[in-house]
């Protein structure tokens, strides 16, 4: 693929009770942008997501991942170039050491064990963690785990990383560890997070979500410090008022 | 069963030990699991009332605990948690058979005291074994083990999720235990609030199995888990379980303590 | 059932029993190539382990009760996946909590899991939830799988012939003990099933697939032929222990034979005659005589033994720290 982007049209999704969690949000990501996705909480942030990568499907709508559209014959290509960090890493990391964990998804993409495992000992250089290669991932730290899930993305070689609420429940120096981490990546990422000081920190570009629409898409400075608009979306403005 | 808290101590004290790097260790958790089947297979092939005879055994889970680093007083914490239900039942054995089988100078020992006695020498044989080889293989390399000898793909991966989230099940319901405790002043649960209570940390695990399925599809996975790395079964691995195995042969058809007694005895007299 | 009440040959009968099933449900399962269903069963029976620590209290009664799960796991996920389930919480409990145990790993799930899941649940169960009546369903199908379990136990533990306990009473005594174990149990799956039922409807309508009629058969057959052969033996036999070992175990309760052996036994008459502790009134040179010598001259043995197992493990201790020491020095 010469440009990595993803492009979302007119996509619709409905909760088997009949709500409307995503009604009708369309924009497109360019390569190597970051793009943080904000809203309150049931805006229907982590069901956009999903659809990035395939674990949803459009009910209507349309998902472009490069050239692909998001659909099952093409889901193993999509799921190669969109890596998704998921909010809470004990639904990633299962197997009994780190470095198994890692390897898990390359090994699934066809490399041989040996060549899983670099690839695996690399990732866990990038995130910092290779230290923790021999652990378990139930005695990690949440930081440590954290990054050891985006280890495990990493090792996959993505083009696109999809990263739900990637601060939640982290001390300020992992906080600070994972801002650090994330600036210095030049893949397309595009971040779910409630925390805002983080979004205006990695994010040029900012989209809110309000109710399963989109309703604001723009530089994230002037979005977040609109007071009046961002309460009118359950939110609060960025930077708080002095 | 011990307190949900006081498991999960144990879980990740024998999970800590397991990460250690001695010569047990580093054996081909086959090698272990095969002895482990042995010493199981011979220990359960004595008469009820030997006792004696079974002592030797002992050698087993001594030198894979003390080669492997195994703190003793683990051992012996994990066994008594086991005794109960040996000794409830035990205790009826000496009323059962009250014929004396052996003098010693004016006590009269019954056979049911002597089953008694086998059964108790039995369980924590077991036990002490148990938790001996889990202490210096690791489950991780237990599921690798039994896989590679021959258990179902889908038992093994089955057992490698389960650990694996034994400690977050134990956590929550752990917190919910004692959300509710704080506002339950000591009133037991409830039927009708065990449904709810019970009820709601099941939705949770389940919903949390569909996060888990969401992200092991994100990364490739197709049904199966990969197998772990190959180790090849060395001669130290051969070694370990032929010498143990003749060990245990020797315990079960040379009666070692009663030469062993019989010599010290007729040396006595 | 604990390591010390099972025999060699009860243990490994039922292990080949139990990893026989367990073999033909993974069989299952894989065929059906659901694969949502592996992390489910993973997490579920994380969810079942915990849970079983949770007690609550029995109406009427005061004493307590647990949920042990086979059958609320049957009702989720099928019967094939309940006993994958039950057998890795059993297999995990014998290793970790040294409960159970790993020789009796084999009867335990046979009593806990496939007893439950492929006789209780199909039987009694399923045809009661599908008239629309699951609380009576979960509390006859629980009960009916921990008296079948009880009787179960009774069967392992008297095959065995490790306790010398007489069938009959035995059973008289598990039977009723097993009673409000399984209305407990009942209990606990009856409001797990509603409450997931009105809570949660599109999780409960998960149809897990039938049990395959024939592993059912061949559970039932099994354990059909076992208690037949086993009340056979407890009447014509007043003494069904010494029947069941001197069948089951032949080697167990008397003096192997073999070159080997016959020498240590002559080792052991010319090097252990203590006469003064003989009783009045027997055969000197009877084998009950010759009995009591070498158990005495064995208690003896067994205390040096011991000691000599203590040592080593001392010594194997002592070595390993003075090694780890020299470096640091």
């Amino acid at each position: 693929m010469s440009h990595h982007l993803v492009e979302v049209r007119e996509l619709r999704h409905a909760y088997p009770d009949g709500t409307l969690a995503l009604d009708g949000p369309t924009f497109t990501l360019h390569h190597g942008e970051a793009v943080a996705l904000v809203g309150a909480n049931g805006a229907g942030k982590s069901t956009l997501l999903k659809h990035l990568n395939g674990t949803l499907r459009a009910a209507s709508g349309e998902v472009r991942v490069g050239e692909l559209p998001v659909q099952a014959e093409t889901l193993a290509q999509v799921r190669r170039t969109v890596g998704m960090v998921f909010q809470d890493p004990d639904d990633m990391l299962f197997m009994p050491t780190v470095l198994e964990d890692v390897a898990f998804g390359p090994r699934n993409l066809g490399f041989p064990p040996p060549e899983a495992e670099a690839r695996a000992r690399v990732a866990l250089g990038q995130v910092g963690a290779a230290h923790l290669a021999a652990k378990a991932p139930y005695h990690l730290s949440v930081g440590e785990k954290r990054r050891c899930a985006l280890a495990a993305v990493l090792a996959m070689g993505p083009d696109i990383l999809v990263l739900d609420e990637p601060s939640t429940g982290l001390d300020p120096r992992g906080r600070r560890l994972l801002v650090g981490l994330l600036q210095a990546f030049t893949h397309t990422r595009i971040i779910a997070t409630h925390d805002l000081d983080l979004a205006s920190r990695l994010c040029p570009r900012t989209l809110v979500l309000h109710r399963g629409r989109l309703v604001a898409d723009g530089p994230t400075r002037a979005i977040l410090a609109d007071r009046a608009r961002m309460e009118s979306w359950d939110l609060e403005a960025w930077p708080p008022e002095a | 069963m011990p307190s949900l808290a006081a498991a999960l101590l144990d879980l990740r004290e024998l999970d800590r030990l397991a990460r250690l790097d001695t010569p047990v260790h580093r054996l081909d958790p086959r090698a272990k699991v095969l002895a482990t089947a042995a010493f199981l297979a011979t220990l359960a092939s004595f008469g009820p009332r030997e006792v004696s005879a079974l002592l030797p055994l002992a050698l087993f889970p001594v030198a894979l605990a003390a080669l492997g680093e195994v703190p003793f007083g683990l051992l012996a914490r994990k066994t008594l948690l086991g005794l109960p239900f040996i000794l409830v039942l035990g205790a009826f054995l000496p009323w059962v058979d009250r014929v004396p089988v052996l003098q010693l100078g004016p006590l009269a020992v019954s056979g049911g005291w002597l089953a008694f006695a086998s059964l108790l020498v039995r369980g924590l044989l077991a036990m002490v074994t148990a938790t001996a080889l889990v202490a210096v293989t690791g489950f991780g390399d237990l599921c690798a083990a039994l896989d590679r000898l021959g258990a179902p793909r889908a038992f093994s991966q089955q057992l490698l999720f389960l650990h694996r989230y034994l400690f977050l099940a134990g956590e929550e319901t752990g917190r919910a235990l004692q959300a509710r405790e704080l506002r339950a002043f000591g009133r037991p649960l409830a039927p009708r609030e065990y449904g709810a209570f019970a009820g709601h940390l099941l939705t949770r695990s389940w919903e949390r199995a569909e996060r888990v399925h969401a992200a092991l599809r994100a990364r490739g996975f197709d049904g199966v888990l990969p197998a772990r790395a190959q180790t090849a079964f060395g001669t130290g691995a051969w070694g370990f379980l032929l010498g143990w195995s003749a060990f245990f042969f020797l315990c079960r058809w040379l009666a070692l303590p009663a030469l062993l007694g019989g010599l010290l005895a007729g040396g006595g007299s | 059932m604990a390591d010390a009440l099972v025999s060699a040959a009860v243990g490994g009968s039922f292990w080949a029993l139990s990893g026989g099933a367990l073999a033909g449900c993974s069989r299952r399962l894989r065929r059906d190539e659901d694969e949502r269903r592996v992390p489910l069963m993973g997490v579920l029976g994380a969810f079942v382990f915990a849970v079983q620590m949770v007690n609550f209290a029995i109406p009427g009664t005061g004493s307590s009760g647990h949920l042990v799960g086979t059958l609320l796991l049957s009702a989720l996920l099928g019967p094939p996946a309940a006993v994958l389930v039950m057998g890795s919480v059993l297999l995990v409990q014998a290793l970790f909590f040294a409960d159970g145990g790993l020789l009796a790993f084999g009867c335990n799930l046979f009593n806990m899991g496939i007893l439950p899941a492929l006789v209780a649940y199909p039987l009694v169960f399923r045809p009661l939830d599908r008239r629309g009546h699951p609380a009576a369903g979960a509390i006859l199908g629980a009960v009916a799988a921990l008296q079948l379990g009880a009787l179960a136990v009774v069967l392992e533990t008297v095959l065995s012939g490790l306790t010398g306990l007489p069938f009959r009473p035995f059973l008289l005594a598990m039977l009723p003990i097993h009673l409000p174990i399984g209305l407990a149990e009942g209990l606990a799956t009856a409001l797990l099933l509603r409450f997931l039922r009105r809570a949660r409807p599109e999780l409960a309508a998960v149809r897990p697939e039938p049990a395959g009629r024939p592993l059912l058969a061949l559970v039932l057959g099994a354990a059909v032929l076992t208690a037949g052969m086993l009340s056979w033996a407890a009447s014509s036999r007043p003494d069904g222990l010494e029947w069941s070992v001197s069948r089951v175990a032949p080697a167990g309760a008397d003096a192997p034979d073999g070159a080997v052996h016959r020498f240590a036994a002559r080792l052991q008459r010319r090097t252990s005659v203590l006469p003064e502790y003989a009783l009045p009134g027997t055969e000197p040179a009877g084998p009950a005589a010759s009995r009591r010598g070498t158990s005495l001259s064995g208690l003896l043995g067994g205390a040096a033994t011991l000691g000599l197992v203590a040592g080593a493990g001392w010594l194997i201790t002592r070595g390993r720290r003075i090694l780890r020491a020299r470096p640091e020095a």
